[in-house]
């Protein structure tokens, strides 16, 4: 149906005469728009200063710029699952069983990834051995997603494929086994069968390549010792937990002593247990030079210079068997050395003598004391094989190489270019030999000036077999798909001889034929790990050392010794290049991004050293000279508390500068003073030039006798008083009577109901905390924690949610502290007083506390918070809402525990932090579960409440009740020490519960009326002469 | 005339025998008048001050609050001392406005609107501190509450730093209402006496048709009366809520219940120095000698000196305090207070805030006026470490020593504080070039009557 209708525009419309009407019909407009006119006025048009370029030009621009502002943002493209693979959920973290062995640190751990990143380590406590992942451990997972890392093989510094670089390398070595030129693989310790046997293979299809294991920090003493007297090369294993009395000469055995991993063992005996009605825990003597962290934790410790430790091993030795020794030892270590005795006696066969002096009669005679003793710890049957490097070996290819007996050299896993003292004669011999080979994971020193360069996997993306200690068995397995082609050592090995599997299948098949037995292979995987009683066979009655310890007993020094040590955060350095362990502060010294020469008060002032705090309270340190031989360096100084006199301090693991990023490569080099691979050197040092601006994390070392802060007592005092004596809650007086500040009645605040739901509590045990910082990096990781760089860190602006702070005492204990605190009587002794307790002791007792946020019940930093970013939640929280802050910054001052933290610039994708938020790669390691923060924004621990949810989440969709346990932190999950414990205190049956309720338990700064969820245990010393 | 009783033992307030039209031409002169040389070098190097403060706040927004020398354990420094101490400097103001109109204090006419110019002028210099000392100021209006879409997110009112929104701004806002009421009958006369028909449309819009009628002139009296009652609980309050941010906190140092007074008393010391300062130069440099006077001078140092020793007392009492509390983190806040690290901080602040003052007990000293000048910018000085002490020294050493640190300020600290000095002056000069400086309209109410000149005429007779 066709429309008649007519519309009309205006009552005008019915006016037929309209004018307008009708011209309406016509034309456009009603009057004549003068276009003519306009553009015929000559006179405007040549006035305008716009003409008709510019008008074109004025036309193009805005509409290319109309055009560009109607474009869309950048597009950023995300794939999705076509299929979805079976084993990632999004969302759902995976986690694999797996081992890391890279030459310094083995350990069984378990890795968590998300949609197929690994993102975090955690330890294998299940494992039977090494199952405890230490801070570089911990960190290792960054190494992964380092920018440094060799993309791809290389000959002669071009990128080729990998079949190139075999039929190239393969060609080599057989024009060189046709003509009988020597060439050795020169190694790290692999402690792999497999590995071993696929290399046993290669050299009988090559017999003129010979292996050579070397580890940058040797244990071959120690090695020599072992096999000297039961026939194996290895290293005894100790249990500290079996241990009542531990006697360690210059021992780190908390540290990297040995391969290190036994923390958890000692801590477990550190803890005081009740025991016919009295408690008892371990005594641990330390002498040593160098502060460690062993010594930091012992009892007793003794300061004194390794000559002297050698003579006390012989000393404790003819103390223990009667052999007549004449002592030369002074008068006051005579006694100490005879009261040691005394307990090591008492003790028999729970005592236990350990050393790290890197002399064969010291390690003989440490075997032969534990053999006397009896000792219960020390395991000789099921030795440690993690160390293999033999010194002897590696000097004598040294010298072929540079004699050039020598034609080839394989390296592998190791940068000998960097490690070595001798590290530049080595490189030039290395670059002028026939074949020069290196397969390592970035272009060292070593890769740099190799022909070949292998570029090896990163152990998580690796398979790999490993016997930790005789019969212990580990596995790895790769968590992702190599990143960058790179190749693992053994498969290369496996091409090169044209066998046709590969590394998996050759493990698989060997741990089929020799190692398990009745057990599935599924199974180990699964676990990573695998057990068997095999043990090796030895017989020995009596071990003669009279010769050692008459050698012992005559050691002198003249002059000052260098002791060379590795750092908890750095090992030997091979992890360098990683942000996190750089800003690692050292658990003793608190300094990060740096090593130093330590050196004792007294003799710093006798040589002219300094330290000093400039006006933002930073650390500076002089500059000194140290010569060992002819080779000098110039290195920052710290006076170091508990040093011994005429002793210097340096640590490994610094001072590289290749394949690392600028802001990494700092600190000195110290292995060229490594010399025949002692740690003990001669030197001499005189004051240099300048100051070293250090960045230090704690700039105040004492407790200024606030013995409420880290509470302690002695295991005499915790046995036979009352709690109140020793474990006091303040009081505070209301209407003259005195309440305690945790009554109720002088409590002004409302309170939740708490007993509705879970209530979480974190507890720390003083006493089995070791300070080893393992929790610190976990939570690092597992909190997309930012990592700010040297300068920022020097300006007192570190990131860390979890810090241990480190305390020395100012006096002879931290209990003559509080007392020197009491004592103070008037205003001009309170002043020199409290000057003086600033000072350090010059062998300080040493303390530790993890500091995180307390999340009090009655928060200072909740009220003050303007925009109610802070506040609290029903499961004993103290929230943070990220995108509410404004950033006043009212709640880190109003915090008395100084935990929270300030996003003081934008620490991610920013240039001037060119750290591993700068960069793609590196923010795959960030926990997808946790927001990064932006600038301006206040920070700082949360409980792991993405952790706790999680676990509140998955019981209730399997509708059951959560079992204790399976609340963690990321703290207490790394914790292996089992000093920080997690959990609910309304489940009563709950480990957390119960220690709420211990005697030991109290909080920090409770006077304060904060009402923290988090708790301590009062350090127990044993310290009481038995 | 019977509303002017003329006490004959009183000395004039207002000297140099002016009649009621020499008045209006001696203020209206700076406004009428051209600047001369010395204004505009002062103005150029105020405005050159500003801009960089300016620059150097960009530069904080633009990069973070890390371009200042803060750090984990001093979260406030430089910004929170500057807003502390101008707003103590606001507080002269509001004090001689309106405390001491309602005490009828007639002396006060003559400085009382410099006095209320200069509150205005620094607490818009306190009130850009707590915006630009947050991380995201760009946020900085989530503090106050207003109806939002944020979901249920409202305030939090037992914060003190909003205490300090609701205080500040409400200070603002009297202070400037009463200011220029007080203003209008004299930009009435400015606008009466302008020529050119630009001046005269603006000081019309800025008196708000003032017509002089008596119904006006009542108003104004109730007005101003009004307002002085309104404004005089906030000489008490503002202050008062301003040292809460302290007060409440935990922190051995802050947690003080003597802050309140002592706060106040401080802020009326800084605030009459910085009077002191201003009209002193002032009034040599619009010839005011006639108007503020020796006396006024005399009268202004001996409050200073008053709430100089107030202060003086409240740092001892707090010393007493902290050694008889018993609390060990309290009495070791003080003495590190008066022997740490910032011992010349806090000796700084002695010398300048408590010793200066006393020798205002000399009357030889008290009417000096280059002496009082002296003084004034001394207490000033004292008044800024007052602040830097209390927030700096109390934070970097508290409960534990592994946190203890110290602060220093970047060139953006310093950058930014000399930029509020010279935004203030810039202010400042600009009033005294375009507003009329005195209250001409309240002083000819104590002139002598007819004006001594004339009295002098007829008694000559």
């Amino acid at each position: 149906m066709s429309s008649k209708k007519v519309y009309w525009k205006s009552v005008a419309q019915l006016d037929e005469k309209n004018e307008i009407v009708h011209k309406l019909e016509n034309n456009e407009f009603v009057e004549k728009i003068p276009v003519d006119e306009f553009l015929g006025d000559e006179d405007s048009m040549n006035q305008s200063s716009t003409n008709r370029r510019d008008f074109l030009k004025y036309v193009g621009f805005s509409t290319a710029a109309a055009t560009l502002a109607a474009c869309e943002g950048p597009v950023i493209k995300s794939v999705p699952y076509v299929v979805q693979p079976e084993q990632i959920i999004p969302g759902i973290a995976n986690y694999y069983a797996t081992s890391i062995a890279d030459g310094f640190d083995f350990a069984s751990i378990l890795i968590k990834t998300r949609e197929g990143r690994p993102i975090k380590v955690e330890s294998n406590s299940d494992a039977s051995s090494m199952g405890c992942a230490n801070a570089r451990v911990h960190a290792s997972v960054l190494s992964l997603y380092d920018i440094k890392r060799l993309q791809g093989p290389k000959v002669e510094g071009k990128d080729v494929s990998w079949n190139d670089f075999y039929s190239q390398l393969k060609a080599k070595l057989k024009a060189m086994g046709n003509s009988g030129k020597p060439v050795v693989m020169f190694t790290q310790t692999f402690a792999s069968p497999t590995t071993q046997s696929i290399l046993n293979k290669f050299i009988k299809q090559f017999p003129n390549i010979r292996h050579v294991t070397y580890d940058a920090i040797s244990s071959s003493a120690a090695l020599d010792a072992f096999e000297n007297i039961y026939g194996v090369r290895a290293l005894a294993d100790y249990d500290f937990s079996k241990a009542e009395t531990i006697v360690s000469i210059a021992a780190d055995i908390l540290g990297d002593w040995q391969g290190g991993g036994y923390d958890a063992g000692y801590a477990k005996g550190r803890v005081p247990k009740k025991d016919h009605g009295k408690s008892k825990m371990s005594y641990h003597a330390q002498f040593e030079s160098n502060l460690s962290l062993s010594g930091a934790n012992a009892d007793h410790r003794f300061p004194i210079d390794p000559a002297s430790q050698k003579k006390v091993v012989a000393q404790i030795y003819a103390g223990l068997t009667g052999v007549s020794l004449k002592s030369n030892l002074n008068a006051e270590l005579t006694k100490t050395v005879a009261e040691i005795v005394e307990r090591l006696k008492t003790a028999g066969e729970k005592g236990v003598v350990v050393s790290g002096i890197d002399d064969i009669a010291v390690q003989e005679v440490i075997l032969a004391i534990n053999n006397h003793l009896g000792s219960k710890a020390m395991n000789a049957a099921q030795p440690k094989l993690i160390r293999k490097g033999n010194n002897s070996e590696v000097v004598k290819l040294l010298s072929d190489i540079k004699s050039g007996k020598v034609k080839g050299l394989i390296t592998v896993g190791i940068n000998p270019g960097f490690t070595l003292p001798n590290a530049d004669e080595f490189l030039e011999a290395f670059e002028k030999l026939e074949l020069s080979a290196a397969f390592a994971i970035k272009e060292d020193e070593t890769a740099a000036a190799a022909q070949f360069i292998g570029a090896t996997s990163h152990y998580l993306e690796s398979w790999g077999d490993y016997e930790f200690k005789k019969g212990h068995f580990a596995l790895a397995q790769p968590t992702i798909k190599p990143l960058f082609d790179t190749q693992q050592f053994q498969d290369v090995l496996l091409k090169l001889m044209n066998t046709k599997t590969n590394y998996h299948q050759e493990i698989k098949s060997f741990w089929k034929e020799n190692i398990l037995l009745e057990k599935t292979w599924n199974q180990s995987l699964h676990d990573g790990f695998l057990t068997t009683d095999s043990s090796i066979e030895f017989n020995l009655s009596n071990i003669d050392v009279s010769d050692q310890i008459n050698k012992l007993s005559l050691s002198t020094s003249n002059g000052p010794s260098l002791v060379l040590y590795t750092k908890t955060g750095m090992g030997d350095g091979q992890q360098a290049n990683n942000p996190w362990l750089q800003e690692f502060p050292d658990p003793i010294s608190r300094i990060s991004w740096d090593n130093y020469l330590t050196v004792s008060a007294i003799d710093a002032k006798e040589i002219g050293l300094k330290n000093i705090n400039v006006s933002n309270g930073a650390l500076n340190g002089s500059y000194a000279q140290v010569s060992v031989g002819d080779k000098t360096i110039t290195a920052p100084v710290l006076i170091q508390p508990g040093q011994a006199k005429g002793t210097i301090g340096l640590a490994f693991g610094y001072g590289e500068r290749k394949g690392l990023q600028e802001e990494m490569q700092v600190g000195v080099n110290a292995y060229p003073f490594y010399n025949n691979f002692d740690s003990v050197q001669k030197v001499s040092i005189k004051p240099a030039d300048g100051y070293h601006e250090f960045a230090c994390v704690q700039l105040h070392n004492t407790l200024m006798g606030r013995g409420d802060i880290i509470k302690e007592t002695t295991l005499e005092i915790f046995n036979t008083r009352d709690k109140e004596f020793w474990n006091p809650i303040p009081k505070v007086s209301k209407n003259h009577m005195e309440y305690e500040v945790t009554s109720s009645e002088v409590d002004m605040w409302q309170s939740f109901d708490r007993s509705i739901g879970h209530h979480f509590n974190l507890s720390i045990d003083l006493n089995s905390c070791t300070g080893c910082g393992a929790c610190v990096i976990a939570c690092h990781a597992e909190n997309n924690v930012p990592v700010v760089g040297k300068d920022e860190v020097r300006k007192s602006r570190d990131m860390h949610w979890l810090r241990i702070d480190r305390y020395y005492s100012s006096g002879e204990t931290f209990k003559a502290d509080d007392k020197t605190k009491e004592d103070i009587d008037g205003l001009g002794d309170s002043l020199s007083t409290f000057g003086k307790m600033e000072q350090a002791s010059q062998n300080p007792q040493v303390a530790f506390q993890p500091v995180m946020c307390q999340h009090c019940n009655h928060a200072p930093c909740e009220t003050v918070c303007p925009v109610a970013a802070s506040s609290h939640g029903r499961q004993g929280q103290n929230h943070m809402a990220y995108n509410r802050c404004v950033g006043t910054r009212y709640c880190a001052n109003n915090c008395p525990y100084k935990v929270r933290r300030f996003n003081w610039f934008l620490y991610n994708k920013n240039d001037e932090f060119d750290y591993h938020m700068n960069n793609d790669l590196g923010r795959m390691v960030l926990n997808p579960d946790v927001v990064v923060r932006s600038r301006g924004v206040m920070e700082k621990c949360s409980f792991c409440i993405q952790m706790t949810q999680k676990t509140i989440l998955d019981a209730k969709l399997a509708g059951r009740q959560i079992e204790d346990g399976e609340f963690q932190t990321a703290c207490s999950n790394a914790c292996s020490s089992g000093a920080i414990t997690f959990g609910d205190i309304n489940d009563k049956s709950s480990k957390v519960a119960t220690l709420i309720e211990e005697d030991r338990m109290y909080h920090l700064l409770e006077s304060v009326g904060t009402k923290p969820n988090v708790m301590y245990q009062t350090k127990v010393r044993n310290t009481d002469q038995t | 005339m019977a509303s002017h009783y003329e006490a004959p033992l009183r000395k004039p307030l207002v000297t140099g025998d002016k009649t009621y039209h020499d008045v209006t031409l001696d203020i209206a002169a700076p406004v009428e008048g051209k600047a001369n040389r010395q204004w505009w070098i002062v103005f150029s190097i105020a405005l050159t001050a500003f801009l960089w403060g300016l620059g150097c706040i960009a530069y904080t927004i633009g990069t973070g609050i890390g371009t200042w020398g803060l750090n984990k354990t001093v979260g406030w420094a430089w910004d929170i001392t500057n807003f502390v101490w101008w707003v103590g400097i606001g507080h002269a103001g509001t004090l001689i406005s309106a405390v001491l109109l309602i005490f009828r204090q007639k002396w006060r006419m003559a400085i009382n609107r410099s006095a209320e110019a200069m509150t205005i002028f620094s607490v818009i210099q306190a009130g850009l501190f707590p915006i630009i000392h947050m991380g995201r100021p760009w946020l900085a209006y989530w503090v106050l509450p207003i109806p939002n879409t944020f979901g249920s997110l409202w305030v939090n009112f037992n914060s003190p730093l909003l205490w300090d929104v609701f205080a500040i701004s409400t200070y603002l806002s009297v202070s400037l209402v009463f200011w220029w009421t007080g203003l209008l009958p004299d930009f009435a006369m400015i606008r009466d006496r302008a020529i050119k028909p630009f001046k005269k449309k603006i000081y019309s819009l800025l008196s708000f048709g003032w017509s002089g009628r008596a119904k006006d002139w009542q108003r104004f009296e109730e007005v101003s009366l009004v307002l002085a009652g309104l404004a005089t609980p906030l000489v008490l309050s503002v202050h008062t809520i301003v040292s809460f941010d302290f007060a409440t906190s935990v922190i051995p140092g802050w947690h003080t219940t003597i802050f309140p007074p002592y706060f106040v008393a401080g802020a009326i010391f800084s605030g009459f120095a910085m009077v002191n300062t201003l009209l002193i130069i002032m009034r040599k440099v619009s010839h005011l000698e006639d108007y503020i006077t020796i006396q006024h001078i005399e009268l202004m140092n001996i409050v200073i000196m008053i709430t100089g020793s107030i202060v003086g007392v409240a740092y001892i009492t707090e010393l007493f305090i902290a050694w008889y509390s018993g609390v060990e983190y309290e009495q070791y806040a003080f003495l590190n207070r008066a022997t740490g690290p910032y011992w010349w901080a806090y000796w700084s602040m002695m010398t300048c805030n408590v010793f200066s003052p006393q020798f205002m007990w000399f009357k030889k000293l008290r009417t000096s006026i280059v002496f009082s000048f002296i003084i004034s910018i001394v207490v000033n000085i004292g008044m800024w470490f007052e602040r830097f002490v209390i927030i700096v020294t109390s934070l970097h050493r508290d409960y534990l020593p592994s946190s203890w640190t110290m602060f220093s300020p970047t060139f953006v600290d310093i950058g930014i504080f000399i930029g509020t000095i010279g935004f203030f002056f810039v202010l400042f000069l600009l009033y005294a070039r375009n507003f009329p400086v005195i209250a001409q309209a309240e002083v000819k109410s104590i002139l002598k009557s007819s004006g001594e000149k004339y009295k002098k005429l007829r008694d000559s007779k």
